[in-house]
């Protein structure tokens, strides 16, 4: 059963995907939970930062950014893995994330984002008292 | 009890054909190369061609361009090299929630056409991006020819 489920999600992930063709192209991430925040890398090859847009408020981070090559005027396309020049992607936050602190960073083709968590929201250690 | 298998095989048919179309629409490449990657490998790779010669984007992001390694033997470009993904810390209190991006070695070999000169190559590497560029030799372009 869960494989069948997770089937499906992949289609559907497919599906959207080839509904944009043309325009965008999912990034791949990771993304790692510590407990002062959240780390995420994205790889977008091709995009400088001049054309990187990370766009955050208070429940949505987006990412987009368009691929940029110098490429020869009168190219014809002889094999094609990537077929969209845009990558997109976007996330939805919670909000114990201290939107006002996310720090970018992008060095050959990877994103480097991390969304920190509010102090109030960071772990405190309680203590258990026996009685 | 056939009947149900035979649909299939025309469902099937009806896919490659459109795989065929697909692959076709692209200046004749073949479809399939004996050397060709499923779909999604790391890293995607675009070719294009011009009179001039070829051009290869490798779309490889955060490479370790000290591992890598680009090699042309006639027609043959091989692409080896190592992407370092960073290792954070998985314990009770923190962890992955996604991992999708690729992470360790990878290959590559790709088939050129006939009339490349593997001596004339440039290759340079920006935004995660490797392009190489293969010229073509001086008798495979075409020439302008006086009538007289």
């Amino acid at each position: 059963m869960s494989d069948i489920e997770k089937v499906s999600g992949e289609e559907q992930k497919e599906v959207q995907t080839q509904s944009d063709s043309g325009l965008t192209l999912l990034p791949a991430v990771d993304i790692h939970e510590d407990p002062s925040g959240i780390t995420l890398h994205a790889d977008m090859p091709g995009v400088n930062r001049e054309r990187l847009n990370v766009q955050v408020d208070a429940d949505s981070l987006l990412i987009e950014g368009d691929v940029e090559l110098a490429m020869p005027k009168s190219m014809q396309a002889l094999y094609a893995d990537v077929r969209a020049t845009r990558f997109r992607r976007s996330f939805t936050l919670s909000s114990e994330l201290d939107t006002e602190a996310v720090e970018a960073n992008l060095k050959d083709g990877v994103l480097t984002l991390r969304l920190p968590k509010k102090v109030a929201h960071q772990p405190r250690k309680i203590q258990v008292q026996s009685v | 009890m056939f009947g149900n298998l035979l649909d299939f095989d025309t469902a099937l048919d009806d896919f490659l054909r459109l795989q065929r179309e697909i692959g076709s629409s692209l200046s004749g490449w073949p479809v399939r190369s004996i050397r060709s990657v499923a779909r999604g490998s790391f890293p995607a790779i675009n070719v294009g061609s011009t009179d001039d010669g070829v051009h290869i984007y490798v779309f490889a992001p955060g490479l370790d361009t000290e591992k890598l390694d680009v090699s042309i033997q006639n027609n043959l470009l091989t692409v080896v090299g190592e992407r370092p993904t960073p290792q954070l810390e998985t314990s009770e209190k923190a962890g992955y929630h996604m991992r999708e991006r690729y992470g360790g070695s990878f290959r590559r070999v790709l088939t050129l056409p006939d009339d490349v000169d593997p001596e004339q190559v440039e290759a340079k590497y920006s935004d995660g991006v490797l392009q190489i560029a293969v010229s073509r030799r001086q008798s495979a372009k075409p020439r302008q020819i006086t009538v007289k």
